[in-house]
C-alpha cells in the first residue's frame, strides 16, 4: 500500500493549467491566414456579383432616383425584334439582331474550322503521335494560345483578306470581298480556338483507359477504328464540353473580329461582308464620346448583358454535358 | 501432401463431369499453336526466355506462376497484342496452324481476328450491349442488321448471357454487374468468330458465383474453340484446364497434362509453387 502511495500520489493539478480558449500570437495567425484566404477565393465572386449588380441597374432597372435603365426606355420586344441597331444615330433603332447576326455568323465560321481541326490534332496528338513528338508539340499549341488576339486580328486584315479570300473568291468566284469582313475574322477565330478545343479533347482522349484501347485492337480493329469507334466515343462528354467552351471563348473573343469584321451592324448571312459583333460594338461605343447617362451608354451594358447572358448558359450546357454523359472509369 | 491430394481430386472430378457430358477423349493432341525459342523483351528488360511450347487444338490451356513471372507477356505474344507497347521485341518463332504470326507479310488486324482476347478487367465499350458485341462485325464490314442481329444473338448465347440481357440488348452495358460485363467481352469475342481465345486472368476480379460461371463458359467453349488462360489461382487451373504451363522469371519451367502437373510435376520449382511454399 505504502509502495503504491509513492508512485500515484493524490496531488492537486497543477494550477495555471487552463483550457479554455485565450488569446495567442499563434491563434490570431491562424485566424488571420484564414481570413486573406476567404478574401481570395471570394474575390472572384464578388467581382462576378459587382458585375452582374451593374448590368442589372444600367440595363433593365435603374435604382437611382430620376434616371432610368435601358429596358425602361427600350422595351424589350424591340430590342430583340427590330432588324436595326443604330444608337449613335439620330434616328436610333435599337435592335440586337443584327450584332447577334455578326456574332453567331462569325462564331459559327470559327467553330467550322476550329473544332474539326482542333479535335483531328488531338486525335493524332492522343492515339497517333510518338510520346516525343506530343512532349515537342504541346507548348507550340500554348504558344499559338498565348498569341495576343489584337496580332489575330491584323493577320486577318493585312493577309487573310488580300492574300487569301480575295484571290479565291474575288478573283476566280467572283464574289465581292470587303476589306472587313466577317470571312476573315471566322477564319482567324478558327485559328484561336484550335488550342483550346485540341488541348481539353486530348485531356478527355487521353483519360480514356489503355483497356479499352486494347480490347479495340484485340478484336481486329485498326489503329483508325480503334480511335474513332471506341477512344472518341468514350470521351464524348469531355469533346463536347471542349467544344462548348471553344465556341463560349469565340462568341466573347473582341479584339480579332473587331478589327478583321469592322463595325457594320448588318443582318445578313453573307460572310464576305463586313458585320458588328456585340464584343465589336461595345468596343467602339466605348472608344468613342459616349457620355455616361446617355442612351448609347446604357446600350452598352444592354448589349453586355446579353453576351454576358450567351456565354453563362454555354459554360452551364457545357458542364451539365460533362457531368450527365461522363462514363466514370476506375 | 494434401494440397496434391486436393488437387487430384479437382481434377478428377473435372474429368467425371467432362466424360459424363461426351465421349471423347479429354485432351486433343492437335497443335494450334507452336511456339519455338521465344525471347521477349521490354525495352532492355527481357521478359521472357527461351520458351517454346505447343498449345493444342480444342483444349484449355492454364498457365500459373507467380505475378512477374512472364506469362501475361507470353499470352500476349500469340494474337501479338505487345505490338502496341512501345520498345517491346522479341525473337523467336510464333506458329499459328504452321505460320509465323509475326511474319512481315502477316495482317496483324486479321490474325486478331482470328485469335480473340478477353482481358482481366472487363471491358465493356462504353455503348449498348447490342453495339459492344456487334463491335466486331462492324468493324469487318458486316452492315447488314438482320446479319448483325443474328450474330449478336449467337454469341450471347455462346457466352451464356442471352437470357440475362435479350429484353434490353440497347441498354448500355456499363450497367451489367461485373459477372455479366465479363460475359458480354467473351461474347463481344466470341462474334469477331475467333478459333483462338486467350483470356487473361478473366475471373479474377469477380464474385465466387460469376467466377464458377465464367468456368462453366470457358468448360463449353472448348469444344469449338482453343483456350489459353492465365489464371493466378492454381485451383481454377485444376478444375477447368487440359493442359498447365508453369512459368517462373521468365523461364516456362514445365508443361504437362494438367493432373500430371499438379499431382506429379516434375521439377522441384513447379512443386514447390503449387503446394504453396512461394508464390
Amino acid at each position: 500500500m505504502s509502495l503504491a502511495n509513492a508512485v500515484s500520489p493524490l496531488t492537486p493539478p497543477k494550477t495555471g493549467l487552463r483550457l479554455q480558449k485565450q488569446f495567442s500570437w499563434a491563434r490570431a495567425r491562424e485566424a488571420g491566414v484564414r481570413a486573406v484566404l476567404l478574401g481570395c477565393a471570394s474575390l472572384s465572386l464578388l467581382t462576378t456579383l459587382a458585375i452582374v449588380y451593374m448590368f442589372l441597374t444600367e440595363a433593365v432597372y435603374s435604382v437611382t432616383p430620376g434616371t432610368t435603365a435601358f429596358f425602361q426606355e427600350v422595351s424589350l420586344w424591340n430590342f430583340l425584334a427590330d432588324t436595326e441597331w443604330s444608337p449613335q444615330f439620330a434616328d436610333k433603332h435599337f435592335g440586337i439582331l443584327p450584332l447577334l447576326c455578326g456574332t453567331f455568323v462569325i462564331a459559327g465560321i470559327g467553330s467550322l474550322i476550329g473544332l474539326p481541326i482542333g479535335l483531328a490534332a488531338a486525335i493524332y496528338l492522343s492515339e497517333y503521335a510518338k510520346p516525343k513528338f506530343r512532349r515537342m508539340m504541346k507548348p507550340v499549341l500554348e504558344v499559338l494560345a498565348g498569341i495576343p488576339s489584337v496580332v489575330y486580328g491584323y493577320f486577318a486584315l493585312v493577309f487573310v483578306t488580300p492574300y487569301a479570300l480575295r484571290p479565291i473568291f474575288q478573283s476566280l468566284l467572283g464574289i465581292d470581298v470587303d476589306i472587313f469582313n466577317a470571312m476573315s475574322a471566322g477564319v482567324v477565330l478558327g485559328v484561336m480556338i484550335i488550342p483550346t478545343v485540341c488541348s481539353l479533347s486530348e485531356d478527355a482522349l487521353r483519360a480514356v483507359p489503355r483497356g479499352l484501347r486494347e480490347a479495340g485492337y484485340a478484336l481486329g480493329s485498326t489503329k483508325y477504328d480503334v480511335s474513332l469507334k471506341v477512344v472518341v466515343p468514350a470521351a464524348f462528354s469531355g469533346i463536347v464540353a471542349s467544344f462548348l467552351l471553344a465556341i463560349s471563348r469565340a462568341i466573347g473573343e473582341t479584339m480579332a473580329v473587331c478589327i478583321a469584321a469592322g463595325q457594320m451592324p448588318r443582318l445578313s448571312l453573307n460572310p464576305f461582308r463586313s458585320m458588328e459583333t456585340m464584343t465589336a460594338y461595345m468596343v467602339g461605343a466605348s472608344l468613342g464620346d459616349t457620355p455616361a447617362g446617355t442612351i448609347e451608354y446604357k446600350s452598352l451594358y444592354a448589349v453586355g448583358f446579353t453576351l454576358f447572358l450567351i456565354t453563362l448558359g454555354m459554360n452551364i450546357l457545357a458542364n451539365w454535358v460533362m457531368n450527365r454523359f461522363r462514363e466514370v472509369y476506375e | 501432401m494434401t494440397i496434391m491430394q486436393s488437387f487430384t481430386e479437382l481434377v478428377h472430378q473435372r474429368q467425371q463431369r467432362e466424360s459424363a457430358k461426351r465421349n471423347r477423349p479429354v485432351e486433343s493432341e492437335v497443335t494450334k499453336l507452336d511456339v519455338r525459342n521465344l525471347n521477349f523483351f521490354y525495352g532492355e528488360k527481357q521478359a521472357l526466355f527461351d520458351v517454346s511450347m505447343t498449345v493444342a487444338e480444342r483444349a484449355v490451356t492454364a498457365f500459373i506462376g507467380p505475378s512477374g513471372c512472364g506469362k501475361s507477356t507470353f499470352l500476349r505474344a500469340l494474337n501479338r497484342m505487345n505490338d502496341i507497347i512501345e520498345g517491346a521485341h522479341h525473337n523467336g518463332t510464333v506458329l499459328l496452324e504452321g505460320q509465323e504470326i509475326y511474319a512481315p507479310d502477316v495482317d496483324v488486324v486479321s490474325l486478331r481476328k482470328r485469335v480473340g482476347m478477353v482481358f482481366q478487367k472487363s471491358t465493356p465499350f462504353p455503348k449498348s450491349i447490342f453495339d459492344n458485341v456487334a463491335y466486331g462485325p462492324k468493324i469487318a464490314g458486316q452492315r447488314n442488321h438482320k446479319g448483325l442481329s443474328e450474330i449478336v444473338e449467337q454469341s450471347l448465347k455462346r457466352a451464356a448471357l442471352w437470357d440475362e440481357v435479350k429484353d434490353r440488348l440497347q441498354d448500355s452495358a456499363l450497367a451489367l454487374s461485373g459477372g455479366q460485363q465479363q460475359r458480354l467481352c467473351i461474347a463481344r469475342a466470341l462474334a469477331t468468330n475467333p478459333d483462338v481465345l486467350l483470356m487473361d486472368e478473366p475471373a479474377s476480379a469477380l464474385d465466387p458465383a460469376s467466377t464458377s460461371r465464367v468456368e462453366d463458359l470457358i468448360f463449353e467453349l472448348k469444344q469449338n474453340y482453343t483456350i489459353v488462360i492465365v489464371t493466378h489461382n492454381m485451383q481454377q487451373a485444376a478444375r477447368i484446364s487440359d493442359w498447365t504451363a508453369f512459368f517462373y522469371q521468365g523461364y516456362l519451367i514445365e508443361k504437362d497434362h494438367t493432373q500430371k502437373l499438379f499431382t506429379t510435376p516434375k521439377k522441384k520449382q513447379t512443386e514447390d509453387y503449387i503446394t504453396g511454399r512461394f508464390g
